[in-house]
């Protein structure tokens, strides 16, 4: 494996690693407040690709019937439009959810398994509510920006590829000072440290809930449009395998933890990019990419067994 | 005289469900629910074991459940069918129906090897962090199978159609059905008495507080590693019966974690550490599946949303942690134990 070929699946591993990491962000924050895993996360992505493709199109057809004709501000303008309508209907979907779903039953003290259970249904109308009333049929997502080739060394990229690995560690830089130096951030950490004495100090913990949730679903949204971009092609089902793998991700970098989350993310984007990479390195044959799912989940496993708080996790004393 | 009512119970559902089916009164779609009911009734009390009483979090029952299903499928197939891979039968056909049994207990155990790689890693982690490791246990199974080409890679698995058929060619009966209602009774039947052994008291402790438990001198990785394997194989005891089904053939596909999420499901549904709770929930949504298979895909928006509101009305499921004879008192003097029923009399 030259290096050339070495940095082209590197940039294309981050790019995958950078949806694992978006996703497992959502995961990690609405851990990290509620201790719930919100198992529908996966399908929210979903919802988030779709409203994005709803609103693309619509602004597509407003303004003309290709986007290759448009001057390059329009299509910028459409796919900031695009991101930024999707982000604040997809958290308003996630909110929804948790005041209509998650919220009573924490408000009747169901034991937590049961909330991953509601989590897990939600997922499921989710993903069928989408299959039942759009039909079965994938869904092109539009091309926003022409996208452009570029060649280095013999790495080619292209600019939706610089994009979206720019967008997430953006996003990845804004979410930590936010957590960090916001005082929602500090309320969120404070929540999550301990349930019960940070409201009797007067921190009001549903809408610091509510704000979590509309973080983690507004960057689900993100990732979704990012994966449109990329890859084109929408599905019902396309938040299912995505998702699960996400929140193993979450946890090998230490659910709770942002850094973790993207360290996770990136990590999986590695393994089965490079899993499937290795099949052309001489000695390597029989490493076909049906081993991708094999081999990362046995790392992954692997780092659990060595460190069972994740990487960035840390273990939490416990007072007796 | 308490002591008749239970086998008698046992003898007429036995009668009823294996009469029926054998005499044709119970066509087979009906005999297919049927089997589906059991082989979800034994699922969803094993993992009730350990997402109930134990209170951990498995999330990869279905590749347990592959684990025995392959395994049974194939050692049926090479013992007692003629295959394209493993040639001719090894052993006389006639005897596929004494050592059919032997080949799930086969598929059992090997499951419950299978079970030793979460339960080992489960001794460190909780909660969480062990839904992951079920997660990526269910995960490196299917894709192991799809990777073995000799057993069929991803296509699947076939050929357990000839058993069954040489099985009923040697004596006519519905042996599967026969087979599945036994498993259910072995099941219940450990799972209730290992809950009421001094490790079931442990597994407890342990759902209570892990540390406390420790400290209380339960040996808290025995008892894991016992639950873990206990679960596990019966899981896959479920797997080598299903693998017999009509179809007569596995696939990977069918083991996923949607497979698994199903499981929990039901065993939410019925409440953490009740067994009945379990059996009620087990049958009653295999039961709204085949009701609701008119509406076609839309099933799978009503069933999720009738589920979410009915966790609103009950958060802790059908039964929370009682069984049927903590809610109707008399059923003791059929189900109970014998001590049970005596402190009833003599109230």
């Amino acid at each position: 494996m030259t290096l050339a070929i070495f940095l082209q699946h590197l940039l294309n591993a981050m790019q995958w690693g950078s949806f694992y990491a978006l996703i497992a962000l959502g995961y990690t924050m609405v851990y990290g407040v509620l201790l719930l895993i919100n198992f529908a996360h996966g399908d929210i992505f979903m919802v988030g690709a779709y409203i994005g493709f709803f609103i693309a199109t619509f602004l597509l057809g407003i303004v003309s019937n290709s986007a290759a004709t448009l001057p390059p501000w329009v299509s910028w303008l459409i796919l900031i439009l695009t991101i930024l309508g999707s982000m604040v209907l997809t958290a308003g979907v996630g909110v929804g959810i948790e005041r209509v779903a998650y919220r009573p039953l924490r408000e009747r003290g169901a034991g937590r398994l049961y909330l991953v259970i509601t989590a897990l249904m939600i997922g499921i109308f989710l993903e069928y509510l989408n299959l039942s009333t759009l039909g079965a049929a994938d869904r092109g997502f539009p091309e926003l920006i022409k996208t452009e080739i570029y060649s280095v060394g013999g790495v080619s990229f292209t600019n939706v590829k610089l994009i979206v690995i720019g967008l997430a560690i953006l996003v990845m830089i804004v979410l930590e000072l936010i957590v960090r130096r916001t005082k929602i951030g500090m309320a969120m950490r404070a929540i999550s440290y301990d349930k019960v004495a940070v409201p009797l100090m007067g921190v009001p913990m549903n809408a610091i809930i509510s704000a979590t949730f509309v973080i983690g679903s507004s960057l689900a949204a993100l990732a979704g449009i990012m994966y449109g971009s990329a890859y084109h092609v929408l599905s019902f089902d396309m938040g299912i395998l995505i998702g699960w793998k996400a929140f193993i991700a979450a946890v090998v970098g230490g659910i709770g933890e942002i850094r973790g989350a993207m360290v996770g993310g990136f990590l999986l984007g590695f393994i089965e990019i490079f899993v499937v990479a290795m099949g052309q390195v001489p000695g390597f044959e029989w490493l076909s990419s049906t081993y991708r799912d094999l081999v990362s989940f046995t790392v992954l496993l692997v780092i659990l067994t060595i460190r069972p708080t994740g990487i960035f996790g840390v273990a939490r004393r416990q007072k007796i | 005289m308490k002591k008749i009512y239970l086998p008698l119970v046992v003898l007429l559902l036995f009668v009823v469900i294996i009469g029926g089916s054998w005499l044709r009164i119970l066509n087979e779609y009906w005999q297919l629910v049927l089997l589906f009911m059991g082989i979800n009734v034994i699922l969803t009390v094993s993992l009730n074991l350990i997402n109930g009483y134990m209170g951990e979090f498995s999330c990869g029952h279905a590749g347990f459940m592959a684990v025995g299903a392959y395994v049974t499928s194939i050692l049926t197939v090479w013992l007692f069918a003629e295959d394209k891979v493993f040639g001719p039968p090894v052993l006389p056909t006639a005897w596929a129906i004494p050592l059919f049994p032997v080949a799930l207990i086969i598929g059992a155990v090997a499951a419950s090897l299978v079970g030793l790689l979460v339960a080992i890693p489960s001794f460190r982690t909780r909660g969480d962090y062990l839904a992951i490791i079920t997660l990526a246990v269910n995960y490196i199974v299917k894709s192991a199978i799809e990777n073995m080409e000799v057993i069929g890679g991803p296509r699947g698995f076939v050929g357990m159609k000839r058993v069954m058929n040489n099985m009923a060619d040697v004596f006519d009966a519905p042996w599967l059905l026969i087979w599945t209602f036994i498993g259910i009774l072995v099941t219940i039947f450990i799972i209730r008495n290992f809950m009421s052994s001094t490790f079931g008291k442990g597994v407890e402790a342990i759902r209570e507080d892990e540390i406390a438990a420790e400290l209380m001198s339960v040996n808290t990785r025995r008892v894991k590693v016992i639950a873990f394997m206990l679960s596990c194989g019966l899981a896959g005891l479920a797997g080598g019966l299903f693998a017999h089904g009509p179809g007569g053939y596995v696939n990977p596909g069918t083991f996923t974690i949607l497979k698994s999420t199903e499981v929990m499901v039901m065993v939410y549904l019925g409440g953490m550490g009740s067994i009945s709770g379990s059996i009620i929930s087990a049958i009653g949504f295999t039961l709204l599946l085949e009701l609701l298979r008119p509406l076609g895909v839309f099933k799978w928006v009503v069933i999720p949303l009738l589920l979410v509101v009915m966790m609103l009305f009950r958060p802790t499921g059908i039964m929370g942690n009682r069984e049927l004879t903590d809610v109707f008192p008399w059923l003791r003097t059929i189900f109970g134990s014998e001590e049970e029923s005596y402190a009833l009399a003599s109230n």
